[in-house]
């Protein structure tokens, strides 16, 4: 049969190396999970994108870092040193044999499935310092990415200081490099009073509480620890601008007065990380009870993409599992065992049952849309929602086109969105196309959550309502220098810009009357650009 | 439910929204249906190029472009004029025949040496040998001009529908008569069919055999970079431009046959080529090379066997119209909508001899010519 030699057909992708299971993110559930699919026999690469490169922080890669890094996270084998003093499971993974890469991203995980027919099974693109990038082929892959904060932009947030909550406590936590002495939390979940009582221990000042309701929103006995700590909660509040220095935040601007402090932590929400799933093709759904859009699972933790599983955070945040790690660790259980299944390394059920989410105290949606209530809409154009394009509310909201085309605005804001983008719910890929929201660097990390609330508040839908804005490999940056594997010689000798069919570029005064595969023989080269 | 329009035009791609353009700006009472939103699939996802030399719409596309942004009222960020950078002997030598195609429609392409290149082009590098400069076509924004298109269509009075799937068609003798959908009916007087890879399945149902397969073409976004002097600039095998933003955007490589319709609606994924991509900017502008690649994606295309659009109005149908560009749909999109327009409204098109871009041209097209020409999608083949 003949063979399109311009297609993909006949091309092989340079492959570095083979495992049976890869293990993406090395937190509670990647953990357990690598231990049991090793403990099980299978061969087993945990990766792990801590300490994640200095340049890449300063850019919010991956979690809203602020710039309140110690100079420490220059220091990569301090860092790494940092890493394995505060996870001693890691050096136990080394024991039993799992193939332990810490540094190293994944910034893009490939599937065969429809329209995608060339990938002869499960690829990721991994890349760090001493290997460079590569591609890893995978039988069984586990991601356990974990979770990143909602951003919250008000005036000032773009000033450094201004972090995610979960970013603090890695920082302090994971590689004892936060440098922050007196913060302020907005939010109080008892996600976010966790978080600010392992700052508090970790020796981080907590100046207040900022809460937009008129009441705490943690739990009573989170409420009572909190207080009991000596931190004060600001109720009905909302952040309205910063003070800001030489090194950024050191005060932070209420609806009433000012709260002096280095740092401002956005606790509102914590996000499951579903980028490489989602970028991958795995189906996704919004759920209220699991903190936002999270991979559809079936009971081996398995995607819709075969051989592709999740665990942990990034299948779901609730207040038992941040609270205690087991349950993220039995997740990981659960999907090794289904990998050890799925290899035939192991036969028969899975034995533990899947953890559920508890019904959540503050329903996230709702929550999420309040706090963009108080903080965004109210400063509609005082400041970038999206900091990489630098977009605000009221022109994502008009659907206005970029600052750098210099268009004076048209009837827009008389319209609605549901106008201005023709019937159903707004599209947040519509509105990133339109205005570039989103389209930047840090690729809608910090602004995704805010834009879909927008728009939800906009048109008075739930959160769930508004689609997920896609994301696309690579999901971590890479430059074009470092971006560069070896590429199979067939796809270099037959390269073409487009699909390369000849009559289609052939000179019009040379056009026969009729077109038959056997003319195609005639056809001169030709370049097809 | 029912409504009426007295044109339906079935997809919301660049070329059915050009149409209605058109149409709505004549006055002609119309309405577009995509089973998805506007430009969701390859008219909002390719390198935004406006120059077809090979094709007989290729004076009107020139004509057309440098007014586009004034004619619909919103931006295409439409660029004038491109350079093609050689690296190779080999190109430069295939580069030929657009000198050749372009200068029998009276456009010029001129030769430059590679000092100018680089002073045209500060991201290119000592690796240039030469290159071409087009006097005439150019580069724009596919997002913002099929929404422009979209918005257009409404300010003309025309509407655009999205999330309307068509299930079906209504007939009476030789003429359509409604178009039936998941929203209920829409009885027209003329119904336009340019939904890219669906146009063929859509076409079956009214017994039009419209042979065309689908295929993935994917490209790369880096972050921006300071805007250089001419955003036109492709080579080195890759088509794009630098984005007015400064983001480089480029696409080429391996396509792959898919069967698309294996889910409706389904994802898009991008695939490894965009390494092989990004390596070729590396190469075609060396001085970018530190840029960050923050994106790619694929799109999905349609292709008549020999990569030529199909204009054209198929009997038996005396009020059927259909639009099909085979991957060359963007940047002919103003002169394709004008002349789908006038076909729906005076059946010839009095600016173009559109007699190429027939569909009975496939009459004696060998029975399994995908196969014969390799266009087996690799899923298909595998299971």
């Amino acid at each position: 049969m003949k063979t399109d030699i311009k297609s993909v057909a006949g091309k092989h992708l340079e492959i570095a190396g083979e495992t049976q299971v890869l293990v993406i993110g090395a937190g509670p559930a990647g953990i357990a999970a690598a231990r049991k699919a090793r403990e099980g026999g299978a061969e087993v690469v945990l990766v792990d994108e801590n300490p994640v490169p200095f340049d890449a922080m300063g850019e919010s890669v991956p979690q809203i870092w602020g710039d309140r890094m110690s100079a420490l996270v220059r220091n990569r084998n301090a860092m790494t040193e940092a890493m394995l003093d505060a996870r001693a499971e890691l050096a136990e993974m080394f024991e039993i044999g799992v193939d332990v890469r810490l540094g190293t991203a994944c910034w893009g995980l490939f599937a065969n499935q429809p329209n995608m027919g060339w990938m002869s099974g499960l690829v990721a693109g991994l890349i760090d310092a001493a290997e460079g990038n590569r591609y890893l082929k995978c039988q069984q892959v586990i991601v356990a990415t974990g979770q990143r904060d909602m951003g919250l932009a008000f005036p000032g947030w773009d000033a450094p200081g201004v972090m995610g909550a979960g970013a603090a406590v890695m920082l302090a936590r994971l590689y004892g490099a936060l440098e922050s002495r007196v913060a302020v939390m907005i939010g109080s979940t008892d996600a976010a009073l966790l978080q600010a009582l392992d700052l508090v221990e970790a020796g981080v000042r907590i100046a207040t509480i900022v809460e937009q309701a008129d009441r705490p929103m943690g739990s009573d006995r989170l409420v009572a620890r909190v207080r009991e700590a000596g931190i004060s909660f600001r109720l009905s509040e909302a952040p309205r601008g910063v003070i800001s220095g030489t090194d950024g935040v050191e005060g932070l601007v209420l609806r009433e007065g000012t709260v002096a402090c280095d740092t401002v932590l956005l606790g509102v929400g914590a996000v499951p990380m579903v980028d490489l799933m989602q970028a991958a093709g795995a189906q996704m759904r919004f759920c209220e009870d699991r903190s936002g859009f999270v991979p559809v699972l079936d009971e081996g933790m398995e995607t819709t993409l075969p051989g592709l599983r999740a665990a942990g955070d990034c299948t779901g945040i609730w207040t038992t599992k941040s609270a205690e790690c087991d349950i993220a660790a039995a997740e990981g259980r659960i999907a090794a065992g289904a990998a050890l299944v799925a290899l035939g390394l192991e036969s028969g059920e899975i034995s533990e049952s899947l953890p559920q989410p508890a019904p959540a105290i503050v329903d996230p949606g709702e929550y999420r849309k309040a706090w963009v209530r108080v903080a965004v809409v109210e400063a509609l154009e005082e400041m970038p929602v999206c900091q990489c394009e630098e977009v605000t509310a009221r022109e994502i909201l008009e659907v206005r086109p970029p600052r750098y085309l210099n268009i004076p605005p048209k009837e827009n804001e008389t319209r609605t969105l549901r106008e201005i983008l023709a019937e159903g719910a707004p599209d947040p890929d519509q509105i990133k196309r339109l205005t570039r929201a989103g389209m930047g660097p840090c690729q809608g990390r910090r602004c995704r959550e805010q834009v879909q609330a927008l728009l939800a508040l906009q048109e008075d839908l739930s959160l769930g309502a508004i689609p997920l804005a896609g994301y696309r490999a690579p999901v971590r940056p890479l430059t074009l220098a470092d971006a560069a594997i070896a590429e199979d010689p067939q796809m270099t000798a037959n390269w073409e810009p487009w699909f390369g069919i000849p009559p289609q570029w052939a000179p019009l005064w040379t056009i026969g009357e009729k077109y038959t595969v056997a003319s195609l023989s005639t056809e001169e080269e030709f370049a097809s650009e | 439910m029912s409504d009426r329009a007295s044109v339906v035009v079935v997809g919301a791609g660049v070329t059915g929204l050009s149409t209605a353009f058109w149409l709505s700006r004549a006055g002609v009472d119309v309405l577009v249906l995509d089973r998805n939103r506007v430009g969701r699939e390859a008219s909002g996802r390719n390198g935004g190029g406006c120059s077809h030399h090979f094709s007989p719409l290729f004076p009107e596309e020139q004509r057309l472009w440098p007014m586009m942004d004034e004619l619909l009222g919103y931006p295409t960020e439409f660029v004038p004029h491109q350079i093609s950078i050689s690296l190779s002997r080999e190109r430069l030598h295939l580069y030929r025949r657009t000198v050749e195609s372009a200068a029998y429609h009276g456009f010029v392409m001129e030769e430059l040496d590679a000092r100018t290149v680089r002073d045209l082009v500060p991201l290119a590098g000592d690796n240039v040998l030469g290159g071409y400069y087009s006097h005439f076509g150019g580069k724009a924004n596919p997002h913002r001009t099929v929404q422009a298109y979209a918005w257009a269509v409404g300010d003309n009075g025309g509407r655009v529908k999205q999330d309307v799937t068509v299930t079906g068609f209504d007939r009476a003798g030789d003429r359509v008569t409604a178009v039936l959908t998941d929203h209920g009916r829409f009885d027209c007087d003329h119904v336009v069919i340019a939904a890219g890879p669906q146009t063929s399945r859509l076409a079956a149902m009214l017994d039009v055999d419209i042979p065309t397969r689908a295929a993935r073409a994917e490209m790369i976004v880096t972050e921006p970079l300071p805007l250089m002097p001419h955003t036109g600039v492709d080579g080195n095998g890759l088509y794009g431009r630098q984005t007015l933003r400064g983001n480089l955007a480029y696409g080429g490589g391996p396509h792959e046959w898919v069967d698309t319709e294996e889910v409706p609606c389904g994802n898009r994924p991008s695939s490894p080529v965009a390494i092989s991509i990004a390596q070729r900017v590396a190469q075609l502008l060396p001085k970018a090379a530190h840029a960050r690649v923050i994106r790619n994606w694929a799109g999905i295309v349609e292709n008549t066997p020999d990569g030529r659009p199909v204009l054209d109005q198929p009997a038996p149908w005396t009020n059927l119209t259909i639009g099909i560009m085979s991957g060359v749909g963007f940047g002919l999109s103003p002169a394709s909508g004008r002349a789908l327009m006038q076909l729906v409204t005076q059946r010839h098109c009095d600016f173009a001899d559109l007699s190429t871009l027939r569909l009975d041209r496939f009459s004696e097209l060998e029975p399994g010519w995908d196969v014969l020409q390799g266009w087996m999608p690799a899923r298909r083949l595998a299971s």
